[in-house]
């Protein structure tokens, strides 16, 4: 039977990673590839050198670097706050409303992330939905809110609420509720529960959901570009301008390489911190 | 544990207020749809459909539209098939490198699909390929695939591996195993993967951005409109392809309910006429 299992498991498992293997693990070879040659070319036989790398460094790209790691990491932290009420609920305190809150959020998944930011702009801009109807109400003057560093931040919260939610909710569902019982009948306080019993026994949904809104986040661009209406150069914009407009593809493929460095290292530390067959219920 | 009755009310506003927080953009759109004005402001004076009867004319629209539907249908065949089989390989074998092979399925979607995008721009140019909504196919696929394979793979944890034995000890084959048992036990999750792929490749815009070349799908090209400046079609089109997606959200729910119905109607006429 084992035998078998072997057998029929690699066959299955064949079909699909191969369609990964030509559409995300080449893919990333050949930009890592690209980003050793030397400015400017557009094929692989060249000589590599490491000017793209250096470029980067001379040229102050690290500043866009730091913005989109830091409005990833200032997104996340709002997230988690934002979540964590909402998934405890989820996961311990709602009944059928559980079932209810995730098919909205599901199908909110489904409208095109552009669209939905697109609204944003219509509900916060001058004139917008919030703005318009104040002023029609007061005849108050203001200024829209859009174009600016926390409008980004609050456009990334708004993409990858899903993204921190789901994981948080299915890490808080694993804290045994004996245990929470327990503590309160010793005298625990609200705080202490939740400081010694929840947080460490949602650890592992924690960290999934923090590192994927994270590293989604990161390479985010839509949010800069429509909200922020680039008030701040993310890195995936110096990515996408060094392709089109520098024509330099080592640049761009360089830059491309730092941000995958820093994500493809967080998203390998993510996914084996994973137990799949816990998660997704395996009975036996 | 008991929570208090107050607690509860609070997380139920909370959470009430978490899908109006979700939804109000779309809300915006739809007010700006029917707005008559060509340069929108709030509150809206006059209503009309005018822009939906443009938009429906336009041949560019169109053509958006056949772009889209053609990939995302051929993304949903593609995923659904290496999805069943994935999700297979994912819960149901034990075998050597099954967590290994996990790990892997679910690494492309902690990756940013605007960076995966650029990266298969650049594979497509070193294999000499230029980019078309065929190589838009290929981009979705990287990330809707996996999704695909979870979405099965959750159907086939629940899958009770006896059933198969039993066929086997049968002396069914690996095929007729295939069809007769695990298909259609896995069926359902199959449908559902098929929906979240066809609905996620549909509304796709990062991963279609750079690998589309001089096709453009309808995310696509609201995104070129929404940087260029205003233009009153794009609430509109936003708000059908919005339509578009509830619609088949829809079908897909009710079309097995009005089926099982029917066969329902037909058995009472049966009992009926005996």
């Amino acid at each position: 039977m084992e035998r078998l299992d072997n057998k029929l498991g690699m066959l299955n498992a064949l079909p699909i990673f191969f369609v990964l293997m030509l559409s995300f693990l080449a893919p990333l070879i050949v930009v890592a590839a690209f980003s050793v040659m030397p400015q400017k070319v557009f094929s692989l036989f060249n000589a590599p050198d490491f000017s793209a790398y250096m470029t980067i460094v001379e040229q102050g790209y690290w500043r866009s670097l730091v913005w989109s790691l830091g409005m990833a990491f200032a997104s996340t932290a709002v997230l988690f706050i934002l979540c964590w009420p909402l998934a405890f609920a989820m996961a311990k305190v709602f009944g059928r409303f559980t079932l209810i809150l995730t098919i909205a959020v599901v199908v909110s998944l489904f409208v095109s992330e552009n669209i939905r930011l697109f609204g944003w702009i219509l509900t916060l801009m001058k004139g917008g939905l919030i703005e318009g109807h104040l002023r029609a109400l007061f005849g108050t003057e203001m200024d829209g809110v859009l174009y600016n560093v926390p409008v980004i931040v609050f456009g990334l919260v708004y993409v990858y609420f899903p993204f921190m939610l789901f994981p948080l909710a299915q890490g808080i569902s694993m804290v045994p509720d004996d245990a929470r019982q327990a503590a309160t009948d010793l005298g625990a306080s609200r705080w202490r529960i939740l400081w010694e019993i929840d947080l460490p026994l949602a650890a592992p949904g924690i960290v999934v959901g923090s590192l994927l809104s994270f590293v989604l986040a990161a390479g985010a661009l839509a949010e800069s570009k429509l909200l922020g209406g680039q008030v701040v150069i993310v890195m995936a914009d110096e990515v996408e301008t060094a392709f089109t407009y520098g024509q330099d593809w080592p640049l761009g493929s360089a830059l491309s390489m730092v941000l995958i460095a820093i994500i493809g290292t967080l998203a390998i530390f993510g996914v084996s911190k994973v137990d799949l067959d816990r998660i997704m219920g395996r009975k036996r | 544990m008991e929570t208090s009755r107050t607690t509860r009310i609070v997380l139920y506003a909370y959470g009430i207020l978490a899908i109006l927080f979700l939804y109000l953009p779309l809300v915006s759109i739809g007010f700006a749809s029917v707005s008559k004005a060509r340069y929108l402001t709030f509150p809206i004076r006059d209503y009309s459909t005018r822009w939906y009867g443009k938009a429906l004319e336009s041949s560019t629209v169109g053509d958006l539209l056949v772009t889209s539907l053609t990939i995302a249908g051929i993304v949903t065949v593609i995923s659904m098939v290496v999805g069943f089989f994935g999700a297979l390989a994912f819960a149901r074998y034990h075998w050597r490198y099954r967590s290994l092979f996990q790990k892997f399925i679910l690494l492309p979607i902690f990756f940013p699909q605007t960076v995966l995008g650029l990266a298969l721009l650049m594979w497509f140019n070193a294999l000499g390929v230029i980019p078309s909504w065929k190589t838009a196919i290929v981009a979705h696929l990287v990330w809707i695939s996996p999704i695909a394979t979870l979405v099965i793979a959750i159907r086939a944890y629940s899958f009770d591996p006896a059933l198969e034995e039993a066929a086997r000890d049968m002396g069914a084959s690996t095929k007729t195993i295939l069809q007769e048992v695990t298909l259609p036990l896995l069926m359902p999750g199959v449908i559902s993967a098929g929906l979240f792929a066809f609905l996620l490749s549909w509304g796709n815009f990062p991963l279609s951005l750079f690998t589309t070349g001089a096709d453009s799908t309808l995310p696509e090209w609201l995104y070129a409109k929404m940087v260029s400046g205003y233009s009153p079609l794009v609430p509109t089109l936003g708000i059908l392809s919005v339509i578009a997606s509830v619609i088949i959200l829809l079908a897909a729910l009710l079309v097995p309910r009005l089926v099982t119905y029917l066969r329902f109607l037909k058995e009472q006429e049966l009992e009926f006429s005996e």
